[in-house]
C-alpha cells in the first residue's frame, strides 16, 4: 500500500442549469463536499489541481477565494472534454512523486446554453482574409464538412458501422436507450427521463446517426475528489480507510500520428492504448470490471469505446449491446449513472465525476443505482479539439482490501 | 464587381484552368498534411515539400448534418475523403441526395469547385466538394 494513491473524498453537485451560479461556487461546493467526505479540510491539502474548460481562468485560485484561501500549490489544467479526467491524473502524479500527501482534483463548468460545440457562427460580409493554419476565407461549417461534435461523432459511428458487421443506426440509438434508463435512477443526473428505443430513433435528426438524445447536453456542474499517500491513510480513521478506494492504474495518452489525423477522428487508437496500460498497470482484465462509466459524449462514441476498452470482442460492439451486456443488470454495465448522455456533460466536471461515479459503487454508497458487490470499476473520458488533437484518460479504481 | 475570386483554403489551388487541392509532403516518410508543418509529424524531419494532391479518392467517413448554425444550409452530406496516392481532406459531397441511403464508406469520388461566397468588394470566393463518380 506503500506506493498506492487512494481515493478518500468524492463528491459532486446535481448536474442541470445553475443560471444564479458561478462555475467557481460550483467548484468550490463539490470541493467542500469532497473534503467532508474525506474528514479533511482544505488546510490539509497539499496540491490542488482544477479544471474548468471555458471559464474563468485562474479556476482553482477562485475556487479557493469560496472556500479558504491557504496559498497551497495550484495547477490549472485543460484538455478538452478530458480535462476532469487529467485533473484527477494530476493529483495523482502530485502524491506518486512524493510532492504531498494530501491533493485535490476539481473539475467544474458553466456552459449555461451554449448550444452546438465546436464551430463559429460568425459571418459577415466583410473583404476575405485568408486566416489560421488552412489560410480560410470564411466560416468552413457546411461549406467544407462539418466540425460540428454531432457530425464528429456520427462519422465516427459511420466508420466503425462500415467496418464491422451488425451495426447500424439502431445499435447506436440502444446506447441511449439504456443510458437514459439508467439515469432515472440517479438524482444527481441532469435528466432522470426515459425513452424508449423507438423515441430515440424517431427523434430530430442532429447529425446522422445521432438523433437528439443521442447527444450529451449542454449544463452545469463540478466534482471532487481528494486522494492521499498510502501513508496518509494510515493516519485516517478507520471507517476513512474502510471506505478508501485505491487507484490500481491512472493512465493519460494523446493521439500518435496517424494519416489524415488532422480531420479523421481517430478516437480509437489512444484510447486503446490508455485502456492497455490501465489493465496492465492494474493487472486485471476487461473481465474483472463490475462497472463502467465511458465518454459518451455522443451515442456513437459509447458504442466505438465497447471495443476500444476490450469490454467485447474485437469488432463485436452490435452484438454487445443487442445481449444487454451493458445495461446494470448485464456482464459488464456501462454508464449505470445515466453517462454523459443523460446525467449531463458539464465538460470538465465530467472527468471527475466519473470517478466519483465508480468510487461510490465501490464503496457501496450508490443507493437506489447501486452495482452490488461492486469491486473493481473504470471510468474514461476522451478529450478534442476541434482544430485537433486528443486526450484519453483512464483510471481502474479498486475496493480497499482492509 | 471586381471579378476577382480567392480560394476559400490556401490548399485548394485555383490558379489554374485545372483547379486542384495541393498538400505538403515529407521527403522521408512520405506523410502527407494540408498546411506547413515546423517538421513531419510522423518521423520529425524537416524536409517537406509541396506537391499536387489527386482528384479521385474513397469516403472514408460520412454524417448528414441536419442541425448546424442559422447562416449553415441544412442538411448537407459531410465526409472525409482519403486522396489517392496520399492526403486526406473533410469536404461536402455534393450532387447526392441527403439520405443514409445515398452515402457510403469506400465510395469512389472526384473534385468539383464552385463559388461558395462574395464578399463586400465583389471578390467571389471558390470551395470544393466531392462528387460521387458515375
Amino acid at each position: 500500500m506503500a506506493g498506492d494513491v487512494w481515493v478518500v473524498g468524492a463528491a459532486m453537485t446535481k448536474f442541470g442549469r445553475y443560471p444564479d451560479r458561478e462555475a467557481v461556487h460550483l467548484g468550490g461546493e463539490a470541493a467542500r463536499d469532497a473534503l467532508a467526505d474525506a474528514g479533511l479540510s482544505i488546510r490539509d491539502v497539499g496540491a490542488v489541481v482544477a479544471g474548468c474548460m471555458i471559464e474563468p481562468n485562474m479556476a482553482g485560485q477562485l475556487v479557493l477565494r469560496q472556500i479558504g484561501q491557504t496559498g497551497a500549490p495550484i495547477y490549472n489544467v485543460v484538455n478538452g472534454c478530458a480535462t476532469g479526467g487529467t485533473a484527477v491524473r494530476t493529483a495523482v502524479m502530485a502524491v506518486k512523486a512524493g510532492e504531498c500527501d494530501v491533493a485535490l482534483a476539481v473539475g467544474m463548468e458553466k456552459m449555461g446554453k451554449a448550444g452546438l460545440l465546436g464551430v463559429s457562427t460568425r459571418r459577415s460580409d466583410a473583404p476575405f482574409e485568408p486566416s489560421g493554419p488552412y489560410g480560410a476565407v470564411m466560416p468552413l461549417e457546411g461549406v467544407l464538412g462539418t466540425n460540428l461534435m454531432p457530425g464528429w461523432f456520427g462519422m465516427t459511428g459511420s466508420e466503425y458501422a462500415y467496418q464491422h458487421d451488425g451495426v447500424g443506426f439502431e445499435q447506436f440509438a440502444k446506447v441511449a436507450e439504456k443510458n437514459h434508463a439508467h439515469s432515472t435512477l440517479n438524482p444527481l443526473a441532469q435528466y432522470q427521463k426515459p425513452f424508449t428505443l423507438a423515441e430515440v430513433m424517431d427523434a430530430e435528426m442532429i447529425s446522422y446517426p445521432n438523433t437528439l438524445p443521442m447527444c450529451s447536453p449542454t449544463g452545469d456542474g463540478a466534482a471532487a475528489v481528494v486522494v492521499v499517500s498510502g501513508a496518509k491513510l494510515r493516519t485516517l480513521g478507520l471507517d476513512q480507510q474502510a471506505r478508501a478506494v485505491k487507484i490500481a492504474a491512472s493512465v493519460i495518452t494523446s493521439d500518435p500520428y496517424a494519416d489524415g489525423c488532422d480531420v479523421r477522428l481517430d478516437v480509437n487508437t489512444l484510447t486503446r492504448r490508455a485502456a492497455d496500460q490501465a489493465y496492465e498497470a492494474a493487472g486485471v482484465g476487461p473481465e474483472d470490471l463490475n462497472l463502467v462509466e465511458l465518454h459518451d459524449c455522443f451515442a456513437t462514441a459509447e458504442l466505438c469505446h465497447y471495443d476500444n476498452l476490450r469490454l467485447c470482442e474485437p469488432g463485436g460492439a452490435g452484438d454487445f449491446i443487442d445481449s444487454g451486456a451493458p445495461w446494470r443488470d448485464g456482464r459488464t454495465p456501462v454508464n449505470v449513472s445515466g453517462g454523459l448522455l443523460s446525467k449531463g456533460h458539464p465538460i470538465a466536471a465530467t472527468g471527475v465525476s466519473n470517478v466519483f461515479e465508480i468510487t461510490t459503487h465501490l464503496r457501496g454508497e450508490a443507493g437506489a443505482r447501486q452495482i452490488d458487490g461492486a469491486r473493481v470499476g473504470m471510468a474514461h473520458v476522451l478529450g478534442g479539439g476541434v482544430a485537433g488533437g486528443w486526450a484519453s484518460v483512464v483510471h481502474i479504481l479498486e475496493k480497499a482490501a482492509v | 464587381m471586381s471579378g476577382a475570386r480567392v480560394p476559400v483554403v490556401a490548399y485548394l489551388d485555383i490558379d489554374t484552368d485545372d483547379p486542384h487541392l495541393t498538400g505538403w509532403e515529407c521527403d522521408h516518410c512520405g506523410a502527407v498534411f494540408l498546411d506547413r508543418r515546423v517538421a513531419c509529424p510522423s518521423c520529425t524531419s524537416a524536409d517537406l515539400t509541396a506537391r499536387r494532391l489527386a482528384d479521385e479518392g474513397t469516403v472514408h467517413a460520412w454524417t448528414i448534418v441536419h442541425r448546424a448554425p442559422a447562416n449553415v444550409r441544412t442538411p448537407f452530406v459531410a465526409a472525409i475523403v482519403g486522396l489517392d496516392g496520399g492526403g486526406i481532406v473533410k469536404a461536402n459531397l455534393v450532387g447526392i441526395d441527403a439520405d443514409p441511403a445515398a452515402v457510403y464508406c469506400g465510395q469512389r469520388v472526384r473534385l468539383a469547385t464552385y463559388p461558395v461566397g462574395v464578399d463586400s468588394a465583389g471578390t467571389e470566393a471558390i470551395g470544393f466538394g466531392f462528387e460521387v463518380e458515375a
